[in-house]
């Protein structure tokens, strides 16, 4: 009778112990991981901003100033250019580093043996690469400003929804990393990279938005399949100034919500499971 | 409380059955066996043998099909956050974090492990003092060696203090310096009470190290016990190593005279094993030859009978064959004799 009581209180202070040891460990990582991205920061902004640096340039104000696009074209294409960065960023960050990891250098050992859950480890990857995503997101609007001038138009009275949206996609972006990278061997990656993100990012509706396609019903169609639609789509939602017309329209910001909790809750789901198969065998 | 903790071994392995997806056979087949606390328990074979992945369970790397495994006490499937509080790994592969320096990769280590700030910098300090890496601290692993990562990857698994320590080979392919600071460094966390697991195909490592060892081929453990034990395994004892050589004008006159020159290493087995007291016959992977050198025979005869007797008839019965005889040896078991004796094969083939 005694035993089995000292028993279950052994347990019960045992399973305390392990949630106070993953705590730990889980905060131990995170700042590991701040640590590393602080010094690589500099590397990395360069590396994130070239491209939205480049696009901004040519298609904001190089392209209507020679008349070969509207004025109005840059509006349209900031939000995308953000959707774009963030979701880009994100889903590299990931799926790189852990292709790597898991694949070649096991570097990530040290922290799958540390006493926390192995779905943690991967959980907080995603955090830290939606962290750095987001970061570079916001990086992009006064990169925006300086480039387009009087071109840069984003209204600021939703501000919150315009944070919330960013986070969502950010969180999108970084779980299909980790989907990417649990299912990619090391050596496919750069082949994946070009079957997967070229295509994405081009059905995307980054660069052009989704209601203007309906000259084109079945592109359009496709686009819905991309989560990158419905970023781009949700940041023009929450950064073009209400103005009369059929460009403000935008896919309802209710469906946008809907389609990227999905995008993140699957792509969770499938990455930690096939994370878990590829580390504990 | 603490009589129950004495009570449990450090390790204990329960039927424990692996086996991979896609593949035929079981990586890990059926083994059971349990190490003390304080313990240097070796795990011997060749590659494929299922250390690993013995390891790779025990760590909570890898889950068995069938089978318990605990440490502590603790059931390494149902509470693997418990185990692995207990357990540090050095594996067979650097997996050392590149993106940190080598005081980090120690400090960050503990501090997963929960191990206080002064405490985690003060024993990053010893530590890399005691293994010579002091002036290291702030470099990057880009500049180390083999052998200065090895000692990071010890250094690092004794940050926060396991109880139990699991070495996947860990001196393959170091230098002869760093092998021996290894090997002085398992002595002393013996003496310290850690309990030490490591796996090896090296017998000289395994033999000096370990206090039993389990010997491992294709999945299952063949033998288990002290090394002194498993040299005992051998009949007899008397260990007897011969090398051979046919003169070219002998096998040209068993050419001509029956055809039987093509079989010389089975004649002489033969010979070999029906001299008194033999009980059984090795032959000895050939040394090259070359250069027109006529082929040379290896053979290792077991004997329960007394070394000069066996001695005599040996050498009697080589020149007999009119063979000459290039080499005689008698040698004590070794664990690598133990291992040819278990399994007929060589441990490195």
């Amino acid at each position: 009778m005694s035993a089995s009581l000292s028993s279950n209180q052994e347990r019960s202070f045992q399973a305390r112990n392990n949630v106070r040891a993953t705590l730990t460990a889980l905060l131990a990582i995170i700042s590991r991981d701040l640590l590393v991205m602080r010094r690589e920061a500099l590397t990395f902004l360069v590396q994130m901003l070239v491209q939205p640096l480049f696009f901004l340039f040519v298609f904001g104000k190089v392209l209507p100033t020679i008349g070969a696009a509207s004025a109005a074209f840059s509006t349209l294409l900031l939000p995308g250019i953000v959707a774009f960065t963030v979701f880009i960023t994100t889903l590299q960050g990931p799926s790189v580093e852990l292709a790597r990891d898991l694949g070649f250098t096991r570097e990530i050992e040290d922290r799958l043996l540390a006493p926390l859950p192995i779905a943690l480890v991967a959980v907080e990857k995603i955090l830290l690469s939606a962290l750095r995503g987001l970061i570079a997101g916001a990086f992009v609007f006064p990169l925006a400003f300086w480039i387009l001038g009087s071109g840069y138009q984003v209204r600021t009275d939703l501000l919150g929804i315009l944070i919330g949206l960013m986070v969502l996609v950010a969180l999108v972006g970084a779980a299909l990393g980790l989907l990417l990278a649990a299912v990619a061997p090391i050596q496919l990656l750069p082949l994946i990279f070009a079957l997967v993100l070229t295509p994405l990012i081009f059905t995307g509706c980054a660069y052009y938005p989704w209601a203007s396609l309906g000259a084109i019903k079945w592109f359009q169609i496709l686009t819905l399949f991309n989560p990158l639609t419905y970023a781009a789509e949700g940041m023009r939602y929450a950064m073009i100034p209400p103005t009369p017309g059929p460009a403000s329209q935008t896919l309802a910001i209710g469906w946008v919500v809907l389609a990227l909790c999905a995008a993140f809750i699957l792509s969770l789901w499938g990455g930690l499971k096939l994370f878990h198969r590829r580390v504990v065998s | 409380m603490l009589e129950t903790q004495e009570a449990t071994a450090a390790i204990e392995v329960d039927h424990l059955v692996k086996r991979y997806r896609r593949t035929q056979r079981n990586a890990v087949d059926d083994i059971s066996f349990s190490v003390r606390r304080d313990e240097t328990f070796g795990l011997l074979g060749p590659n494929g043998a299922g250390k690993t992945t013995t390891i790779g369970i025990l760590t909570t790397m890898a889950l068995p099909n069938s089978g318990r495994a605990t440490i502590a006490g603790i059931d390494v499937v149902a509470d693997p956050i418990g185990a692995k509080q207990r357990i540090a790994v050095v594996p067979q592969r650097n997996n050392l974090d590149r993106s940190l320096r080598v005081g980090e990769i120690l400090t960050y280590h503990a501090a997963y492990h929960g191990v206080a700030r002064a405490e985690r910098v003060a024993r990053a300090n010893t530590l890399l003092e005691e293994f010579g890496l002091g002036e290291r601290r702030k470099e990057k692993l880009g500049w180390l060696s083999g052998g200065l990562e090895q000692r990071v990857m010890l250094a690092r698994a004794l940050m926060h203090e396991p109880e139990v320590l699991f070495l996947d080979e860990p001196t393959n392919n170091l230098d002869p310096q760093t092998r021996l600071f290894l090997w002085e460094r398992i002595r002393v966390l013996h003496e310290r009470g850690v309990t030490v697991v490591l796996t090896t195909h090296d017998m000289e490592e395994a033999d000096r190290l370990c206090e039993r060892i389990a010997i491992m081929d294709q999945g299952r453990i063949l033998a288990l016990d002290t090394p002194d034990g498993l040299k005992r395994l051998i009949p007899g004892g008397t260990m007897l190593e011969l090398r051979i050589r046919v003169p070219e004008l002998v096998i040209a006159w068993r050419t001509a005279e029956d055809g039987t020159a093509g079989i010389q290493d089975e004649r002489f087995r033969d010979t070999l094993g029906s001299l008194p007291g033999v009980t059984k016959v090795e032959p000895v992977a050939d040394q090259p030859h070359g250069d027109g050198q006529p082929e040379t025979l290896g053979f290792r005869v077991y004997a329960s009978s007394d070394a000069g007797a066996l001695l005599a008839s040996a050498a009697q019965a080589v020149i007999e064959e009119h063979a000459e005889l290039l080499d005689l040896r008698f040698a004590r078991p070794s664990l690598e004799d133990v291992f040819i004796y278990l399994t007929g094969r060589n441990l490195r083939s």
